[in-house]
Formats: structure tokens, C-alpha cells, sequence
């Protein structure tokens, strides 16, 4: 991966940077309030976890670090209870939340809100593909997880590197370009690069590395990030939220054979899909 | 391999008349090699007891593995007499904390600052060596062979895994089992339930087939109803555990404060009766009662 081409910034610093990078406003909330009651319930707070890509982030970077030299890569924040148990994740998602929340006007006018459902969309649809394809139900979490998380570059990108990502946004709208390719003209990197090399450097299981990584490949190999991808452009043809990039990518025929069927198709075989926007929804504007 | 309880106390000290028996002080267990290392786990007040029986002519080398750094588990470091006399040599073992990020030097350093302390740890006379253990991870203290396991409890705990002399044991630390958090007809259930089974298949072979199997079991099941989640398991779980790991003797260890004598022989005759035909034996941890395996 090439790294950041800008003389103020280098990889490494974008990864110190990152650790202080605080998370969405309303998880923070409620991690707040969850953590200040003693009867609230570990159910609760693995979900507001999962619906918040920088605090899974953080919570993984933890648990897949050297120190806990784990045998198996620890994508689900399910897995990470269980391993590690639940008043460390409660700590450690409080000590995320003691950082600040993301400021939804950052400079570079990034919607953070339509940000977020984009991503918690993206998640849903990509674990129910999952499961359509009969991926064993321990391991539709990692679907989850790669949804969840497979934008994370774009956060990065408005919080630490928002003028070039401003500049990218806007040539993206005025000219029809996919995001990415503007990315990679003002920023020198795009958003699913810098996502991978975060994940890479965090240590987390290669296969979620490679899909953040592809999850915009001509020719997508791995089933995650073919399921990945399919995800992407279904919540994004949905309109599901915003990521920045109107630009809805046709199946590449990989995808498109592995759920014999195209874009258009898989929506339309699909009776229950808005259900999970407002599921996503509910979790954003907290219940 | 011998193995001294020094301290089988949970939460808090508890001297007094009606646990002479059994013992006031919190968690410390002595084990000595066949050439005499010294492997102690926990530095509950129980480790003051087990320095006071300590040479001080000679000089002493000791390994130290705490499990956590609850109180419990910690606050008789500053008192193992040893650490204030030069030429000894003690080596502190214990986890990485997943939340503050510090290794276990870390309750030293805290413990030891003026507010708590009349003793900076700069001034101890003996150098004090720290290990960051990692789970799984075999370390070598002496002839003996040390693997940690992260068992859950509110901190970052290590149950040990102590083998010597073709002999072995193990010690959970403070451990609740894990739970499924999710009712059995919400639609996490079966793969929260799948981690929870791969744990509990992990911990079964940590523990695999050990001579001695020493675990926390704060709780009567009746108990166990009002503080599930505080990190402590009961007579019950640890019964589990030991026929699930083939050992061969469970000592149940960590004894609540306000449990007397009288109550401990109770319960432990109540559990014997029930146990009679278990493929193990059983018995109550009791302070300065010493095993040879
Ligand atoms: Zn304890
Ligand atoms: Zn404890």
C-alpha cells in the first residue's frame, strides 16, 4: 500500500491520530448512561458497540493486539465478551466515550449521520447475504463487522484530512465520479486503502483487511468481500443513508454469479429490505 | 510439588474467632518445586504469613504470578518482607490490562506512593523484575512451567496452569463462568452461545487432567441468584469445571468474608454427601495446610 502522499502527515501519525479519534454522539450517549446504572444489561451495550464503526474499531484493535496472542482473529464484538469479558468491553467502550464525540459539522461538510446509516445498512444487508449463501451463524458476524467498518477510511478522512477530502466530495458530486478515484487524486490514497492499512496495522483477521481493502475491486475474490460489495451497492441504490459517493456500481460478474442474479434482481427478490433501514435508524437515533 | 494455602479469603481479611479454622487472609498460595523453587500465586495478605516463615540469612528468590489486581489478589506485596532486603530476587508476573494498556507493575507503583504507603517503591532494596504474560503463552519460573489463561471477572484475569516435577495444577484466579447474555428465542442466542461454548472447551483444557484444581467459589447457588455478573463462581461451577477437566482433587478457595467455620464445615459436608461418587475429591482450601502431589 502506498502511503499518504502529504509532507504533514505520515502513516504512523495517522494511526496515533486515530486513537484519539472519538466516536458517534450517540453511542457515546448511551455508553454513558449504560455504564452509570449497575442493572443495565450486557445486551445493551454489545449493541451500541455494533452500531458504532470507531468503537468497534477500538474495541478489536484491543482485543486482537499481540498481548492477548489469540489463536483466532477476533472480528465479532460478541466474541470479544465472551473472551475477555463483559466489564472490560463496558471500560473500554467508556474510555472511547470519555474522549469527546465526533463533531457532525467536521470542515470537510461530511454528513456523519448519513455516514453512519450508510454503514450500519451496509452492515445488515451484508450478514443477511451471509446467511442467504449459508455461512455457518457464529461466522455472519464477520459480514457484519466488514459492513460496519468497510467506509472506517472515511471518517478518518473528514476528522484528520478534511480539506483534501472536501475537495474530493465535491469533484465526486459535480463530475459523477466514484469517491474513490477523487480520493485518490486529492488525498493520494482512498478511503478503502486507508481503512485496510488501519485494520492491517491493528492486527486484525487478514480476510476483513482484504475486504475493506477490495470492497471496490473489479473482480472481488473472497466470498466477504463479494458479499461486501454486493451490500455496498445495494444500500447504496436504496439510498440508505449517504457515503459521500452517489454512484452505484454494477455486480461484477463474480458477484453477479454468486447469487446468480445482478443488482436490480437481488433488490427486487428482497420483500423485507426497508425493514432493515429503520431497524438501523432506530439504533442511530437511540430507543 | 507442595502447595501451602497461605490466605483463602475473598474481598477482605477476616481474622477472628469463627474463622480460626479455616482462615482470615486473603488469596496466597505457596508452591514448591522438588529443589525448592518458590512459585506463589496471588499477593493477598496471606503472602505476609508466607514471608514471615522465610530464611532471612538467606537470600531468597521468588516467583510471583498474580492472576488480577483486585485488592484481594495484591495488597500483601508491600508486605512480603523479602522486597526490603538486598540480594534478593523477585520476579512479578501477571497480564496486560486490555484498558489502561500497563503491564502489572502497575500495582506496585500504585500501591506504593506516599497517600497509601510510607515506602516509595525507588527506595525498595531489592530489585523487582516485571513479566507481561500472554495468554497461553508458557513462561519458566524455576523447573516449573507456568501457563496463563484469561478467565472471566470484572479485570483481566489469569487462571495458572503450574506444572513441575511430572505433577500439575491449576488455579482460576476469581472466575464466573460465562454466560449467554441473550434469552434462548432472541436471535443472538445461538451464536452468543457458540462463543460461549468454544470458551468453556478452551478453559476445560487449560485445566485438562491437573493433579489439584483450586477455583473460586464464592457462592451457594442460592446466592449465585443475586450476584450473577460480580465475577465469582460457586460450589456448583467449580464442580463442573473439575469433572470437565478429569482432575483428580478440587479445592474450593476464595471463601466469602462473612463465611465461618462452623458454615464452611457445614457446606463442606453437605457438598462431600452429594459428591461421594464424584471421579474426583474434594476439599476446602484452609489456611498453612500444606499438599504434597
Ligand atoms: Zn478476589
Ligand atoms: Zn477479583
Amino acid at each position: 500500500m502506498k502511503p499518504i502522499n502529504n509532507s504533514t502527515m505520515d502513516n504512523d501519525e495517522l494511526i496515533a491520530l486515530v486513537e484519539k479519534m472519538p466516536a458517534f454522539p450517540n453511542s457515546v450517549q448511551r455508553i454513558i448512561q449504560l455504564t452509570s446504572d449497575i442493572n443495565s444489561s450486557g445486551k445493551e451495550i454489545v449493541e451500541v458497540i455494533e452500531s458504532d464503526p470507531v468503537m468497534t474499531v477500538k474495541i478489536l484493535k484491543v482485543i486482537n493486539s499481540p498481548f492477548y496472542g489469540l489463536p483466532k482473529k477476533i472480528n465479532s464484538i460478541q466474541r470479544a465478551v465472551v473472551y475477555i469479558g463483559m466489564n472490560t468491553i463496558k471500560n473500554l467502550a467508556l474510555s472511547v466515550a470519555s474522549i469527546g464525540v465526533l463533531n457532525p459539522k467536521n470542515k470537510a461538510g461530511f454528513n456523519t449521520h448519513a455516514f453512519l446509516l450508510h454503514s450500519l445498512t451496509t452492515a445488515a444487508i451484508c450478514k443477511k447475504l451471509a446467511e442467504r449463501q449459508g455461512v455457518p451463524q457464529a461466522d455472519c458476524s464477520d459480514f457484519f463487522v466488514a459492513g460496519l467498518l468497510h467506509d472506517f477510511g472515511k471518517v478518518v478522512f473528514a476528522e484528520f484530512k478534511a480539506e483534501d477530502f472536501r475537495k474530493a466530495l465535491q469533484k465526486s458530486a459535480a463530475e459523477q465520479i466514484s469517491l474513490h478515484r477523487c480520493e485518490s487524486e486529492c488525498i493520494g490514497m482512498d478511503h478503502s486503502q486507508a481503512g485496510a492499512l488501519l485494520a492491517e496495522k491493528w492486527a486484525f483477521d487478514q480476510l476483513l483487511v482484504d475486504a475493506i481493502n477490495h470492497h471496490h475491486a473489479s473482480n472481488p475474490h473472497h466470498l466477504l468481500t463479494q458479499c461486501l460489495f454486493a451490500a455496498n451497492q445495494i444500500s447504496k441504490k436504496m439510498e440508505f443513508g449517504h457515503s459521500g459517493n452517489s454512484i452505484v456500481e454494477e455486480f461484477p460478474p463474480a458477484v453477479d454469479s454468486l447469487f446468480g442474479m445482478g443488482l436490480n434482481e437481488l433488490i427486487e427478490s428482497w420483500e423485507d429490505l426497508t425493514t432493515l433501514r429503520s431497524e438501523a435508524l432506530s439504533f442511530i437515533s437511540g430507543t | 510439588m507442595k502447595v501451602t494455602f497461605r490466605g483463602v479469603r475473598g474481598s477482605i481479611p477476616t481474622p477472628g474467632p469463627s474463622t480460626l479454622k479455616y482462615g482470615g487472609n486473603t488469596t496466597c498460595i505457596e508452591i514448591r518445586t522438588a529443589v525448592d523453587d518458590l512459585i506463589i500465586l496471588d499477593a493477598g495478605t496471606g503472602i505476609h504469613a508466607l514471608a514471615q516463615r522465610l530464611d532471612p540469612k538467606l537470600p531468597i528468590q521468588a516467583h510471583i504470578f498474580i492472576t488480577h489486581t483486585h485488592w484481594d489478589h495484591i495488597q500483601g506485596l508491600p508486605f512480603f518482607t523479602p522486597i526490603f532486603r538486598p540480594g534478593n530476587q523477585i520476579d512479578i508476573y501477571g497480564g496486560l490490562d486490555p484498558v489502561t494498556g500497563e503491564g502489572i507493575e502497575r500495582c506496585m507503583k500504585v500501591q506504593l506512593q506516599y497517600s497509601f504507603f510510607p515506602i516509595r517503591e525507588a527506595e525498595l532494596k531489592t530489585k523487582l523484575s516485571y513479566h507481561t504474560l500472554l495468554p497461553g503463552k508458557t513462561v519458566t519460573a524455576g523447573t516449573a512451567s507456568i501457563t496463563p489463561t484469561i478467565l472471566n471477572h470484572p479485570v483481566l484475569n489469569f487462571g495458572y496452569r503450574v506444572e513441575c516435577d511430572g505433577h500439575s495444577l491449576f488455579f482460576t484466579g476469581d472466575y464466573e463462568p460465562p454466560y449467554n447474555i441473550y434469552q434462548p428465542d432472541e436471535p443472538d442466542h445461538n451464536e452468543y452461545q457458540s462463543h460461549v461454548d468454544a470458551k468453556l472447551a478452551e478453559v476445560a483444557a487449560a485445566m485438562a487432567n491437573v493433579d489439584a484444581l483450586i477455583v473460586d467459589s464464592s457462592y451457594t447457588d442460592q446466592e449465585y441468584l443475586s450476584k450473577r455478573g460480580w465475577g465469582h463462581g460457586t460450589y456448583r461451577s467449580a464442580l463442573t469445571m473439575a469433572a470437565q477437566a478429569n482432575a483428580a482433587k478440587l479445592f474450593f478457595t476464595h471463601h466469602e468474608p462473612g463465611r465461618t467455620d462452623q458454615e464452611l464445615d457445614r457446606l463442606f459436608q453437605q457438598l462431600r454427601e452429594e459428591n461421594h461418587d464424584a471421579p474426583f475429591q474434594i476439599e476446602m482450601a484452609r489456611e498453612g495446610v500444606e499438599y504434597t502431589f
